[in-house]
């Protein structure tokens, strides 16, 4: 065995007085077996040690909570004794280096997540962001990314309903693809990983554990370099085959009264599981790993602890519950191996050839990880800009035709029809629309989600941008009829040990706290991913915010089509015409100066109540949130899924006119209503107080705006969809 | 009426054919790949998915599956069998329908709703549609490309074997309305005796407005009349 020392430590991602509390932990040199524990346990992935200060700020609780962040993933209440468990997650390093597998196992990771507490996935999301489409490896990232998802998803048979993809040259290092799943369960079904029970049996099923992904977790805590490429072994391969069974096993298990507690083997795999587990019942664990099924030879209990191999779950059994249990697991041909036994000595004792190679207290490794309260600069909101000079002479027409075939805003068709959307016969809003709908399986009710995020506004003012993502999945959630309930996040940032990285961390999270807040809209899982930088480069921070929201009656539910001609267009919500920030002048004319747009949650709680009640109502024929790209995207995009046209009046001259059809103020949504209903909106808009405002009339075929300007849907149809399929051809 | 739905290690449309049917009032079972006898049924169906993990050739594994034998004895006693999808795959490796499904042409899953043309509404499958009808529905595969030669083409097309082709909203059979390069735009297809029904789109996605469409349906009321 190599003899363990500072150098060796530090190898493994330690820092020197990371190491030197160890052995005070401990009380001596550990071996290379515990070092490796400790690096596991001790990297930014696993202990959230730069994060979790900042993370216990955010409100968990409302009344539809049924449990917070800490187990593996978040559950509320959906009424009729159903909950919702959901959770989101990065899987960027591994992608990078592997797209192909390094999505799919993202995918397989968040799916276990949802399975492990007992619910059936009913959704998959997933929001990706690559580098500029000029750099020479985003063809081959967003092939293999998308290929990755769609190969691990598709054979699960979980439909994929929704995602966000865009294309930003600070991605161009470090891509992100954050995975989310939605799983369905009964209350009182609902399983968890907290261990008890002395004597109580550690089990072992799935797939058998192999040299794959061994210190992937550190990886993922480390920023990249020119060696990246020699990473390649940590990352995992997955097979959904083997999750499929082992998603029914488990599924099928969970029918018995067998189980204490259950836990997947995610990151750190063996390690973070029996830890986790032991250290939330304040127990031991004792495992031999003679018992452990391996696929390769001569694996070492080092290698076995730190291996990542996918479909793997650690179950704790009731007392002589092996026999049914192991039936089950023989059925679908999976590894069922009775690996230990729960202990009272607090301490994670491993026994490999009659001999004992690790015995440390569970504490050291969980409770005693370092916490660090990281340096960090308040980014302060910048000075307003004037852009009145570089935006006044632009043609509007063809700044319009630029925008639809923008690769951001370009259809992603491409994309989403690589994902079997449709599997399980319960999607009734597909990807495209604000948020995807999803079914209950034989009720008429219906859980809507969506995820957001806007970079270029966190970059600029993250304390504003923390709030706009949390605001934007409120939005997208009430646009389609949908109570907003809560949400998970994926907060990718960069290297934390640099203050402006530590500042743009902590005002996202300031901002995103004030949101759920006043909102009522609390996170009930999540996930950090640090270090997302290349030589030095750190990517836009990213708080991908996932948003899930429940709808009564799916036959209530709209979308964002335009339903027929003749039909009032309206805006809800003050237009002010903000620019600076927008997609307008960031990607189109390259102008990243400024604020992000401000977000009034006031209004924003208002607009939505609003919405949600016109809705119910049945007062409106479709609702879509204006965001990125403005009132005219917003409006084009009715126009292009439903094949029906539009005349709007901006009553505005020249720079006016730019400012009210590209501005990205928040809070506001455009509806579709009948003649006949208008007055009852109206009536309403008045009484509640919500600024409306007529914006034209739907027609046949053609967009027309002031009369001067005229689009062909058809064409803007075409201009809009062929940019994914040229890139990728 | 009554039907079992066979589920493979990997299937994942299984529930999804079992609400259909049952939709349509056929009482409905679900037989274990691994189960030696079929209960006494008018049909039975191989659902999508991706059986065995589509790990050697899709449907080729599921082929050799204990039940399978009793699946093909039912075919050919002339029972009613349909295959959608990867249960098409299957129905094409035991050799119940001939031809191939080879990769998508494009290299890529694809999952949408397509445009059918309803080429034979003679069917047991097929009759509640009219002659020539279009309808939608959707497809979500990687390996669909349907491949015979020619000998065998024109067999199929002199035997009136073809009964759904993709096609454009009119109806026109080309090479644009085609998704993933079957030959001849076959989507599905019938054994010659006509009890035996494989096809890539999935009619038991589509027999609800809300999820999209309910053209799927005129297959299971066919098999009802």
């Amino acid at each position: 065995m190599k003899e363990v020392n500072l150098e060796l430590a530090i190898q493994h991602g330690l820092k020197e007085e990371e190491y030197k509390k160890i052995q005070e932990l401990i009380g001596r040199v550990p071996n290379l077996t515990e070092l490796g524990i400790f690096s596991a346990m001790w990297n930014e992935h696993c202990s959230y040690k730069s994060s979790r200060h900042w993370l216990a700020q955010l409100p968990t609780k409302n009344k539809r909570v049924v449990q917070g962040p800490g187990e593996n993933a978040g559950v509320i209440d959906i009424d009729d004794g159903d909950v919702a468990i959901f959770k989101i997650e990065s899987h960027n390093h591994p992608s990078y280096i592997e797209p192909y597998q390094g999505a799919a196992t993202g995918v397989g990771g968040i799916l276990r997540d949802v399975f492990t507490m007992g619910a059936r996935p009913i959704a998959n999301l997933n929001a990706l962001r690559f580098g500029s489409p000029d750099h020479p490896k985003t063809k081959h990232l967003l092939n293999g990314v998308v290929a990755g998802i769609a190969g691990y998803g598709n054979c699960m048979g979980i439909p994929t309903v929704g995602g966000e993809v865009e294309f930003d040259s600070s991605y161009d290092g470090n891509i992100l693809v954050n995975a989310m799943n939605i799983g369905v369960a009964k209350k009182d079904k609902v399983f968890y990983s907290i261990a008890s029970g002395v004597g109580n049996p550690v089990i072992y099923v799935g797939s058998k554990t192999g040299r794959d992904g061994i210190h992937g977790a550190s990886m993922a805590s480390q920023e990249f370099d020119e060696d990246t490429e020699s990473k390649k072994p940590t990352v995992q391969v997955g097979d959904p085959f083997s999750e499929k069974l082992l998603l029914e096993a488990c599924l099928e298990l969970m029918k018995t009264d067998t189980i204490v507690s259950i836990q997947d083997m995610g990151a750190a795999g063996l390690t973070s599981s029996s830890i986790e587990m032991a250290s939330k019942g304040d127990m031991g664990i004792e495992i031999d790993l003679n018992k452990v099924p391996c696929r390769e030879t001569g694996m070492t209990p080092y290698e076995m602890m730190l291996s990542e191999s996918q479909e793997r779950m650690l179950i704790i059994l009731k007392n002589g519950k092996e026999k049914e249990a192991e039936k089950i697991f023989k059925k679908w041909e999976l590894d069922f191996a009775v690996i230990g036994v729960l202990t009272n000595t607090k301490h994670l004792v491993l026994k490999f050839n009659n001999e004992t190679v690790c015995n440390l207290p569970i504490s050291s490794l969980s409770d005693a990880a370092p916490k660090y309260q990281r340096e960090w600069i308040e980014i302060k909101e910048p000075e307003a800009i004037d852009l009145s000079n570089k935006v006044k002479d632009i043609n509007l027409k063809t700044m319009i035709e630029k925008l639809v075939s923008h690769p951001n805003q370009a259809n992603k068709s491409w994309v989403w029809e690589q994902y079997d959307h449709m599997v399980m016969c319960d999607t009734a809003q597909f990807p495209g629309g604000d948020s995807a709908i999803v079914r209950i399986h034989g009720s008429k009710k219906a859980i809507a989600t969506t995820v957001d995020c806007t970079p270029r506004y966190c970059k600029a003012h993250p304390y504003t941008g923390g709030k706009q993502a949390v605001a934007e999945t409120y939005r997208n959630l009430c646009a389609v009829g949908a109570e907003p309930i809560a949400i998970t996040n994926c907060l990718n940032f960069g290297n934390p040990e640099k203050k402006e990285i530590m500042g743009q961390f902590v005002g996202v999270i300031q901002g995103m706290k004030e949101a759920c807040t006043k909102l009522n809209y609390p996170v009930v899982s999540g996930n950090v991913s640090l270090y997302n930088e290349t030589n030095g480069v750190s990517i836009l921070p990213t708080p991908t915010i996932g948003g899930v929201g429940l709808i009564k009656d799916v036959q209530q539910s709209v979308n964002l089509k335009f339903k027929k001609e003749n039909n009032k267009i309206l805006i809800i919500g003050k237009t002010e015409g903000h620019l600076e920030q927008s997609i307008l002048c960031y990607d189109l004319l390259h102008l990243n100066k400024g604020r992000p747009p401000k977000v009034d949650l006031d209004e924003e709680l208002k607009n939505g109540k609003f919405i949600l009640s016109m809705i119910g109502k049945g007062l409106l024929s479709s609702v879509h949130d204006i965001s990125a790209g403005g009132i005219v995207l917003a409006i084009i995009e009715m126009c292009m899924s439903s094949s029906i046209g539009a005349n709007i009046t901006t009553t505005k001259k020249d720079l006016d006119r730019i400012k009210y059809l590209f501005g990205e103020d928040q809070s506001r949504y455009i509806i579709e209503v009948e003649e006949k209903q208008l007055s009852k909106v109206l009536d309403e808009a008045k009484k509640l107080n919500i600024t409306i405002s007529e914006i034209g009339k739907t027609q046949k075929d053609n967009l027309t705006i002031d009369q001067d300007i005229t689009f062909k849907i058809e064409d803007l149809k075409k201009l809009n969809k062929e940019w994914f399929y040229k890139f990728n051809n | 009426m009554k039907a079992s739905v066979i589920v493979f290690p990997g299937s994942n449309c299984d529930r999804d054919i079992k609400v259909a049917l049952e939709k349509f009032q056929i009482q409905t079972t679900m037989v274990w790949h691994q189960e030696s006898t079929l209960p006494k049924v008018d049909l039975v169906v191989l659902p999508g998915g991706f059986s065995y993990g589509d790990y050697l050739r899709c449907g080729s594994m599921a082929s050799k599956s204990k039940i399978m034998k009793e699946v093909i004895k039912h075919a050919n006693d002339g029972g009613y069998l349909i295959g959608i999808c990867n249960g098409f795959q299957i129905l094409t490796e035991t050799q119940l329908l001939p031809g191939v499904l080879l990769r998508n042409k494009n290299l890529k899953f694809i999952c949408r709703y397509v445009d059918l043309l309803v080429k034979n509404n003679k069917s047991a499958f097929t009759k509640k549609y009219k002659s020539n009808e279009v309808i939608k529905i959707p497809i979500a595969h990687n390996e669909g490309n349907y491949y015979g030669d020619k000998k065998l083409l024109d067999e199929l097309n002199s035997n009136d074997q073809i009964v759904f082709q993709y096609s454009d909203s009119k109806g026109n059979i080309n090479d644009e309305s085609n998704p993933n390069g079957a030959a001849l735009n076959i989507a599905g297809i019938v054994n010659k005796k006509g009890n035996v029904l494989g096809m890539m789109p999935h009619p038991e996605r589509c027999i609800e407005s809300l999820l999209g469409g309910t053209d799927g349906s005129g297959v299971f009321q066919s098999i009802l009349q």
